[in-house]
């Protein structure tokens, strides 16, 4: 039981991480251009950071 | 008609289309055509960020903008646009607006609030499945119990008030006016369900539900967001439609230097240049320059009227031969356009007073599930049940009629139904418009530019003819002169090309000299109102082309098709008469009627209405606008004029008048769709609604049956994309 004590609140909290990486995606702009965002990678001289 | 304008030929000044930030730099956003690959996009990034004073340049290849920033006030973006133009990418600048800012930021709104529901529902599940294995004997000790109840709740109640914003929001926004949404059962259902599950996790009872609100709200989220996406990709289509179309007006300076300049911009007493090809931006009255004027817009009319100085002429005709210069006689809202405007939008009020479908269905669902939670606890009551397991079991109906089908069931239908509208190149604006759709039963077509392909086309042409003429055609830029261009295919261009307002073109073909042009420019006496160039080398016999507005190639086979539908059709064109009846003769349409001005085309819809029969107004022009806004339905071509495309609520690129076609059987097949779902939603609750009053509903009842009731509406919305068009 002892150890559901602590894995519960752990394993809610991995939830959270995933719930603030997908905020930080969003307010990073990551979802404005998907298609450049493809293409980009075969360009050599670009820059890999997504609009802002 | 696309307008297009060419920038090399001495590029106005486009610097009021640049947008200052606070430290005063500037940045330009414009709309850039045809570019689709990594190549293009490091071609383009590389060649326009290497300019000078451009600081960066960032190309969105999902929405086709380009984005330059330049190093202080000094900014060029007439040489940007040239320079996309010398790479090959047509460009135009484009205003985004606040109102696109205002949709996007609801948009992040709607996604975070799924994101966040999500995250509630899987973790207050983690805590409700050890609680649900308790139901088949397995054992979980009280102090368990209680713990697991206590953490559902921790993790899922947050989540549910934050993600429950929209729908709490947009119920007491309906409430306050008076009305009950479907959102007002749902907040109801989703506080209530907070409460007593909170109540019993505090006093150790049998059941808490809040996983449940918070799936709940997950799904119902899931259909909030189609719709909204829908709508938002609607919208960007059509801004960038009309940034193509209107790329503002160029003003002549005092200094002599061409401005050009957004509409709005535009003041009384401007003096405006407009070169063949682009359209009349205000009302204005000619100060120098011959040319011809098309009016097919305004009234309807295929015959081009002449425009010489002092004569008055009016916003969104198309200029045709001559360099005009106009002296602006009122702003753009006050053009003549305005007058028009204004039936569209008293139009557009009666639009929106059409009640959806699924606001039908929630005012007969509201009641009857209020009707029986409330029958629930009072009956549960009366017969001994307590008035705490009363309660549960009032709560467990509300939880398990709530709509998500129904909440479900006519987004992912729609959304379905545009997308394939879309491939096939017809823009849906809203949900409702395909609701309203699928309901008209007679079609009113304008003539010119919707039954007809709207511009000239050479009439009979004989290929050797056409040869001789090209390399001067492909030399102008007038209209005419570009349909034999196009007809004559690629090929070699005259030399020492002069182009002579009002009357052709001049050149040298393989040593000889020649002219092509109207009449009088070839020697001949004017003849006739007929659309015509004349062509001739120096000294030498005269050939004429002629040139006509010709029908679409699937008109007929297209009214047809309508007519098999069982819908009626007629023509309401403001063309003279015989025009009209030949188009409506080799369409096969019976009803028709000539030279209708704009008011009376409304008045005919609305005569229609009167009678009871639902309209799909088909029409492109200015003169088609306010009819556009008042029928039950509305669809105009891409080439239309902005106030028409703001009036209709499809609109169709391309070609073919088959368009109106799918339109109208995708839009039927959606109804019958969601007809289908909410049927299948009835049938769901006319089982879970008496088991729940029995108690026989317990949380993992409620779950299963929700997420099962969502998938079945979901996948049958999805046979719309696969069931393929009946053409």
């Amino acid at each position: 039981m002892n150890i559901i004590l602590m894995l519960a609140p752990m394993s809610v909290g991995l939830g959270l991480i995933a719930l603030l990486a997908f905020w930080w995606t969003l307010r990073s702009g990551m979802y404005e251009d998907p298609q450049g965002d493809a293409a980009r990678i075969l360009i050599e001289d670009a820059e890999d950071k997504p609009a802002v | 008609m696309a307008l297009t304008y060419d920038l090399r030929t001495g590029g106005p000044d486009l610097s009021a289309f640049l947008r200052r930030d606070k430290a005063g730099a500037a940045s330009l956003e414009l709309l850039v055509k045809g570019a689709r690959c990594a190549g293009c996009l490091g071609k383009i990034e590389r060649e326009v960020g290497a300019l000078p004073g451009v600081t960066s340049a960032r190309m969105n290849l999902t929405s086709g903008k380009l984005t330059v920033a330049f190093e202080g006030r000094a900014a060029d973006p007439g040489r940007v646009i040239a320079t996309l133009d010398k790479l090959g990418y047509p460009a135009t600048p484009y205003d985004p607006g606040q109102a696109a800012e205002a949709h996007d930021k609801e948009s992040r709104r709607l996604i975070l609030a799924l994101a966040v529901a999500g995250f509630g529902a899987m973790n207050a599940m983690m805590f409700s499945v050890p609680i649900w294995a308790g139901l088949f004997g397995q054992e979980l000790g009280p102090a368990a119990r209680a713990f697991m109840m206590w953490w559902s709740g921790v993790v899922g109640a947050p989540c549910a008030v934050y993600a429950g914003m929209p729908f709490f929001q947009s119920a007491w926004r309906s409430l306050r006016a008076g009305r009950a949404n479907m959102d007002v059962p749902i907040s109801i259902g989703v506080i209530l369900t907070l409460v007593i599950s909170f109540s019993e996790t505090v006093l150790r009872g049998r059941d808490a539900y809040f996983d449940a609100a918070v799936s709940l709200l997950f799904l119902l989220l899931i259909g909030r967001w189609l719709d909204h996406r829908l709508r938002a990709r609607a919208k960007s289509a059509a801004a960038d439609l009309l940034a193509l179309q209107a790329p503002g007006a160029v003003v002549l300076g005092a200094d002599g230097v061409e401005h050009r300049k957004p509409l709005s911009e535009v003041v009384v007493g401007d003096r405006l240049v407009v070169r063949p090809g682009e359209r009349i931006p205000v009302d204005g009255l000619v100060e120098s320059g011959v040319s011809t004027l098309d009016n097919a817009l305004l009234t309807g009319e295929t015959t081009p009227v002449e425009a010489r100085a002092g004569q008055v002429c009016r916003a969104g005709a198309l200029n045709l031969s001559g360099v005009l210069r106009l002296q602006a006689l009122a702003r753009s809202e006050d053009s003549a356009v305005a007058a028009i405007a204004r039936l569209v939008e008293a139009g557009a009020q009666s639009k929106s007073l059409y009640v959806r479908l699924a606001d039908k269905a929630a005012a007969v669902y509201v009641p009857v599930v209020h009707a029986a939670a409330a029958l629930t606890f009072a009956g549960g009551w009366a017969l001994g049940l307590g008035p705490r397991e009363a309660l549960i079991r009032a709560v467990a109906v509300l939880i398990i009629t709530c709509p998500c089908a129904l909440g479900l069931a006519v987004p992912a239908v729609q959304i379905t139904a545009s997308a394939r509208l879309f491939r096939r190149g017809v823009l849906v604006k809203s949900g409702a418009a395909l609701e309203r759709l699928s309901e008209v039963e007679h079609v009113v077509f304008d003539k010119t530019g919707v039954l007809t392909e709207g511009r000239p086309r050479l009439v009979d042409p004989a290929p050797a003819a056409v040869a001789l003429a090209a390399p001067l055609a492909r030399a102008s830029a007038h209209p005419l002169a570009k349909a034999l261009a196009a007809e004559a295919g690629e090929g070699p261009t005259a030399d020492e090309v002069t182009e002579h307002a009002g009357l052709g073109v001049e050149g040298v073909i393989e040593g000889r000299r020649a002219r092509l042009g109207s009449a009088a420019w070839v020697g001949l006496p004017s003849a006739g109102a007929e659309t015509e160039l004349w062509f001739g080398f120096e000294g030498d016999t005269r050939i004429r082309f002629r040139f006509s507005d010709r029908l679409r190639e699937d008109a007929a086979r297209t009214i047809q098709v309508l007519k098999a539908r069982g819908l009626s059709v007629e023509v309401l064109s403001g063309d003279v008469e015989g025009a009209v009846r030949a188009a409506a003769e080799v369409c096969g349409i019976e009803t028709w009627t000539a030279r209708v001005s704009p008011a009376d085309k409304a008045a005919r819809v609305d005569a229609l209405k009167a009678e009871g029969r639902k309209v799909l107004m088909v029409g492109d022009g200015l003169n088609d606008a306010a009819a556009l806004a008042r029928a039950h339905a509305a669809m105009a071509p891409g080439t239309a004029l902005e106030a028409s495309q703001n009036a209709a609520d499809l609109v169709f690129s391309g070609d073919e008048l088959g368009a109106v076609v799918d339109a109208v059987d995708v839009a039927r097949q959606a109804k019958a769709r969601a007809l289908e779902n909410f049927g299948f939603s009835a049938l769901y609750n006319l089982v879970a609604a008496p088991a729940a009053m029995l108690g026989f509903v317990n949380p993992l009842v409620a779950a299963l049956a929700m997420s099962g009731s969502s998938l079945v509406v979901t996948l049958n919305a999805l046979r719309m994309a696969r069931a393929g068009g009946s053409r």
